[in-house]
């Protein structure tokens, strides 16, 4: 007796399926699906039940229908790109710029000093705001798209440099300097991989922002993009394709939002 | 074994011949005096050999001070200190807390520079002979890269140099058999123990053979029987691989068991009030301790400092 439930249990520990555990263990993917099919159950109910017309609010069927029939248009993949990389781009610049000054500030005190009201400043105003400027001295386009959503995640990357090349504790650059290391290598072998961790932390964040601030843009000003595709939907009153458009933008900053967590636990191995 | 360990021996003091040519020059007098003494001609050795046998001072400290803030509302650290330390040995500072040694180890191994007196290390200033690489440090904390390997850690100082790959990966290797943690090579140091993350940190400063070892209280963080087992590690390393060690501590027991002097300061503005000889017998061990020697000069020692203190 005793020994049969030995054997069992460590039959168990050797690889045999345990559906109970595993049920435990991925319980938050599980229910995903779950909760998807009850919510569209519901909202199918709450449409046939109140017999809404489809401008009003459209059935689940009648979204899939129309994101299909524009996917297949090639009117979604169209505006989708276009905001794809006016968020590329502006992440880039930003990333670009803020790196770089952030780097610069937190090596120097004293041009922190200096520069820091302006930056807070610059802070407390509304960048969406900024966008009508932007717009009439440079025209609308994917540039200045990408120039609002690059001004959008720069403060917070910005800041997010300073802490990470601060992180770096004095014993190690007192380390680094007993090996006679050159600025260079101070830099490479030891703030860069310091500063990246804390870093990643506000590129997932930033990468959201980014979407918001470029669609809010796209909204009020522009010709193409996603936001662009939602003003016309709206307009027209086709509300299957707001929707559609919707869950596409959704889809966008999960999808982002996903490809960055995962590339920073490629680079971020020593953390597992 | 042993024979591995003599030309690991031998290795160290090529090494640092070439890091001090002025030791080259001597050679003709070592020459004679390795002749008589029998040690196989090879011009390398015999030069390196300059080290080992004038057995004099390697660290002189002239009177040195320092001053941290503004000479008017600053604090005194140091107050002219003075301390010859000899080649090869095994030398302890030991006081009461903020009364300058750590400041006096970073002021050797030129993380500091001193406000009066001067340091000479074998006849270079501190800065000369960081540059020359004679010195490796150890923390109280082990000071590791979280996003390296352990065989990549201990490399770093080899890496800095710019050593080819192969080497390096040898060295390593080398090193990691000496604190015995060859199966941690490609662990991450959040994956050790503090003990053994202090163990890597051991090895790293031995990576590139310095000629001088500065410890600030590494065995500070650990419970006491890490720290014993350590103590002895530490022990046979500097055996092993001839560096001179400068030891900074607050226990007067491990002060003991480890140096060949112990240097005790007085409380701030430190000073060097006594230098105090520790005349037990080598190879130590746990044993050591139950020795009425070891008793007696861990006594001698405490009352120093109560004395001092008392200043």
């Amino acid at each position: 007796m005793n020994q049969s439930l030995t054997t069992r249990r460590a039959s168990n520990w050797i690889g045999e399926f345990d559906l109970q555990r595993w049920i435990l263990k991925h319980i938050q993917y599980i229910l995903i699906p779950i909760a998807l099919t009850l919510f569209l159950i519901a909202w199918q109910t709450v449409v046939t039940l109140n017999r809404y017309p489809v401008y009003i609010l459209p059935t689940p069927g009648n979204v899939a229908e129309s994101w299909i029939a524009s996917w297949q248009r090639g009117i979604l993949p169209r505006h989708l790109g276009i905001t794809l990389f006016e968020i590329a781009l502006g992440f880039g610049i930003a990333f670009a710029f803020a790196s770089t000054l952030g780097y610069v500030l937190a090596k120097s005190p004293l041009i922190e000093k200096i520069v820091s009201p302006y930056l807070v400043a610059a802070q407390a105003v509304p960048l969406v705001a900024i966008g009508p400027l932007i717009i009439i001295w440079i025209d609308t386009g994917i540039a200045q798209n990408a120039l609002i959503a690059a001004l959008i995640i720069f403060f917070p990357m910005l800041i997010n440099t300073i802490v990470g090349v601060r992180s770096v504790r004095e014993e190690y650059r007192a380390l680094m300097r007993s090996y006679n290391a050159s600025a260079w290598q101070v830099f490479t072998i030891l703030e860069m991989p310091a500063a990246l961790a804390v870093f990643f932390g506000c590129i997932r964040v930033g990468i959201t922002l980014s979407v918001i601030g470029v669609i809010v843009v796209e909204l009020m000003w522009a010709d193409r993009g996603l936001g662009f595709l939602l003003n016309f939907a709206t307009k027209s009153f086709d509300t299957p394709l707001v929707f559609a458009t919707v869950i596409t933008l959704s889809a966008l900053a999960l999808g982002l939002y996903i490809g960055v967590a995962i590339f920073e636990r490629r680079i971020i191995r020593w953390r597992r | 074994m042993e024979e591995g360990s003599q030309a690991d021996r031998a290795y160290a003091r090529v090494a640092r011949v070439w890091q001090c040519p002025d030791a080259i020059f001597a050679s003709g007098f070592i020459l004679r005096r390795h002749a008589r003494i029998g040690i196989p001609a090879c011009p390398e050795i015999f030069a390196a050999g300059f080290f080992v046998m004038n057995n004099g001072t390697l660290i002189k400290i002239e009177s040195v001070s320092k001053q941290y803030g503004a000479p008017r509302d600053g604090v005194l650290a140091l107050r002219e200190v003075s301390l010859d330390v000899r080649a090869g040995e095994f030398i302890s500072l030991i006081g009461p807390s903020g009364c300058g040694k750590s400041t006096l180890l970073k002021m050797i191994g030129d993380l500091l520079a001193p406000s009066a007196g001067q340091i000479t290390i074998d006849g270079h200033t501190p800065t000369e002979a960081r540059r020359a690489r004679k010195c490796g440090i150890v923390f109280q904390a082990p000071t590791l890269m979280e996003w390296r390997t352990i065989t990549r850690n201990i490399a770093l100082p080899l890496e800095i140099i710019g050593a080819p790959r192969a080497a390096r990966d040898q060295r390593a290797t080398e090193l990691l058999d000496l604190i015995r943690l060859r199966d941690f090579a490609a662990r991450y140091p959040r994956e050790l123990s503090v003990g053994m993350q202090q163990q890597v940190a051991i090895a790293r400063a031995l990576a590139y053979r310095p000629t001088i070892l500065l410890m600030d209280e590494p065995f500070g963080a650990l419970d006491e029987m890490t720290r014993d087992r350590l103590g002895q590690e530490l022990l046979t390393l500097w055996q092993r691989a001839r560096v001179t060690i400068v030891f900074v501590t607050h226990s007067v027991a491990e002060a003991v068991l480890l140096s060949d002097r112990v240097a005790v300061f007085t409380p701030r503005p430190g000073h060097i009030g006594r230098v105090i000889e520790i005349d037990l017998p080598r190879p130590r061990s746990a044993e050591t301790r139950n020795l009425a020697r070891f008793v007696e000069l861990v006594r001698a020692i405490r009352a120093t400092l109560r004395e001092l203190g008392a200043k």
